[in-house]
């Protein structure tokens, strides 16, 4: 008579029987690239359909197909479905990365002809096709000032909604304004111009110039104010909500207001992420065309005042230049997009620097 | 310093949800008293009532009537800042305020309140962090950040800034229970020298360190999951962990339930 021995724990199934797996060698991955590489070019020259794109696009199936059949073959099939989705992830990241460094290396390389103190000092008045020099000082100037006083404008509006609607709102007022901030943010900026151009300077701006509508930098900032604001509101609010709730309770408990709660606790806690999100708002209105060609009808001369008369930005500028019949005005044209892309990055370092120092350093 | 804590029939509400009701309790100036109960039988609702913390959440109210040395503090006229400062409040995770370094999380209270002076804040800065027994710890890296400190510290940085305003009561929902048994242990000692100078309401899970710190122990429990708190039992924590007088305390303390 034998005992059923019954063991009294089994192993669950999932359990492997030992840690240990067999990998691929280090070189594998490498092999199979360069076998996929000259398998590709075999195929595609050998049937001559096609040039080094196809060589690139069909040795990239090639090595995917590989490096799955080898790693599935030794290493087994999660292992294999592991490399596979590693190796499209980067392939991903490389396509991604490939036209921002195209970009770059565009703006830089023609971007730097023109890149001398002329282009700085100098504006486009009196400057014919004929003419090599003529430069973008006015274009600065106007992006600068255009863009400030939207930033003025919309920074202390787009803030203060913000705390509205995460510290204050309740119920259906707040509901609907983020419902159209959330719709202000699909406006295009043509339209955001047109409304500008026809209640602006249409209707309001005579007002100031003898019953005159006049084109003015302070028109654009408004254009751009509008397009500014709810990219602001959105962030801002994001980053307030972000803020957990026990820090404001640990304020309230000390017995301190609601109102320099939120001025001495909460925004400084939310300010770095605040400041990236107007840093956001201001780039992209740096860079809009459309409503400042509308409203402040762009120009030759330099122009200080932002409330009267034509003004330029920089964004003008490019879309000026590159349809001009002139040999040299394709150089300034790129020149200008450099700078205003170098503008735009120094603005943002400046900005992200000043909101660390405000913070303790760990 | 120390002031009389007395509620009488109060009920808390979020929204529609009845989450206490009916709590009658008296805390004397100068001891300690424990909450204890089961998860959800509302004492850190309770608490929170106190000092108007509750009434932060959305939808939250509080009825009855709450008396703080005979003045109620949900009179109509009484400013919420005011009873607030009176009434301190310690929380369950630390928060320091990551913005700013160890002294300014100190004299957050009083510089937030208004107090400029930087004598008056350095002097009250070191006795609330010597109160709190970080003084020796903290004294040479006051301008580092609060967040940087260990859990157990940055308990006791929350305590020293809550003590810093000189409140007359201090709550503590739950104040180491995220906290390491040396930490805790740290924080016990302090309780006993704070009930000196204040009174002190405690709220915790944990049985043996409301034997250990409190004088008077109230027992809350619910019926079953969707039923007010209600207060069973309020007596000497001795005669609660002894003798307790109700059959529920009972099975409670000695783990039969909760």
């Amino acid at each position: 008579m034998t005992p059923t021995v019954t063991s009294h724990r089994t192993r669950p199934p999932a359990q492997p029987a030992s840690l240990r797996a067999r990998r691929l060698p280090w070189y594998a991955a490498p092999a199979i690239a360069v076998a996929a590489l000259a398998l590709s070019v075999v195929i595609v020259y050998g049937t001559g359909i096609g040039g080094p794109v196809l060589v690139i696009v069909l040795g990239a199936v090639l090595y995917l197909v590989g490096l799955f059949a080898a790693a599935n073959a030794v290493e087994g099939r999660r292992s294999a479905r592991n490399r596979t989705w590693s190796a499209l992830i980067h392939s991903a990241f490389v396509l991604a990365v490939l036209p921002l460094a195209s970009v770059v290396w565009t703006l830089v390389s023609k971007g730097t002809e023109r890149l001398d103190g002329d282009f700085f000092n100098t504006s486009m008045n009196n400057i014919g096709a004929r003419d090599p020099n003529g430069g973008a000082y006015h274009a600065i100037v106007g992006t600068l000032e255009q863009v400030g006083i939207a930033t003025l404008i919309t920074v202390p509006l787009g803030i203060l909604c913000a705390i509205y609607i995460v510290e204050y709102g309740r119920g259906k007022f707040a509901f609907a304004i983020r419902f159209f901030v959330d719709v202000m943010t699909g406006i295009p900026s043509i339209v955001t111009g047109l409304f500008v151009l026809a209640f602006w300077v249409l209707i309001v701006s005579p007002w100031f110039n003898d019953g005159r509508p006049s084109f003015s930098g302070f028109a654009a900032a408004l254009a751009l104010a509008v397009l500014m604001l709810p990219t602001i509101v959105r962030s801002t609010e994001e980053m307030l909500r972000l803020v957990p709730a026990p820090l404001r309770e640990g304020a309230y408990a000390l017995g301190v207001p609601k109102w320099k709660t939120i001025l001495r606790v909460v925004l400084p806690t939310a300010l770095p992420g605040i400041v990236t999100g107007v840093m956001l708002a201001i780039a992209r209105a740096a860079g809009e065309t459309a409503p400042v060609l509308l409203v402040a009808g762009g120009g030759a001369a330099i122009n200080f005042n932002p409330f009267e008369n034509n003004q330029s930005s920089l964004a003008l500028f490019v879309y000026q230049q590159a349809g001009e019949a002139s040999k040299y005005s394709p150089a300034r044209a790129w020149t200008a997009a450099l700078t205003l892309v170098a503008l735009v990055l120094i603005l943002t370092i400046a900005a992200k620097l000043l909101a660390r120092r405000n913070r303790l350093s760990r | 310093m120390a002031k009389r804590v007395s509620a009488s029939n109060v009920t808390a509400y979020y929204g529609g949800f009845k989450a206490i009701e009916n709590i009658n309790l008296t805390v004397e100036p100068k001891t300690v008293t424990a909450l204890i109960g089961p998860s959800g039988c509302g004492k850190s609702t309770f608490l929170r009532s106190i000092n108007r913390m509750h009434e932060v959440l959305p939808g939250a109210r509080v009825e009855g009537s709450l008396t703080i040395d005979d003045q109620d503090i949900y009179d109509r006229d009484v400013d919420v800042t005011a009873v607030r400062r009176t009434i301190g409040m310690v929380f369950q995770r630390p928060n320091p305020f990551p913005t700013m370094s160890i002294f300014e999380n100190v004299v957050a209270g009083l510089k937030l309140n208004g107090v400029r002076k930087k004598s008056i804040l350095e002097d009250a800065a070191e006795k609330a962090l010597r109160a709190a027994n970080l003084w020796g710890e903290v004294k040479d890296r006051l301008a580092k950040p609060g967040a940087g400190l260990s859990g157990g510290q940055q308990q006791r940085l929350c305590i020293a800034r809550t003590i810093a305003v000189e409140p007359q009561v201090v709550l503590m929902d739950e104040p180491c229970s995220a906290l390491d048994p040396i930490s805790t242990l740290a924080i016990e000692d302090l309780m006993f020298q704070l009930k000196d100078k204040f009174t002190i309401i405690i709220v915790t899970h944990n049985m043996q360190q409301a034997a250990r710190v409190s004088d008077r122990t109230a027992f809350f429990s619910i019926e079953k999951t969707g039923d007010p708190g209600r207060l069973i039992e309020y007596d000497n924590t001795q005669k609660i962990f002894s003798n307790p007088s109700v059959k529920k305390t009972e099975d409670y303390i000695t783990g039969r339930f909760g």
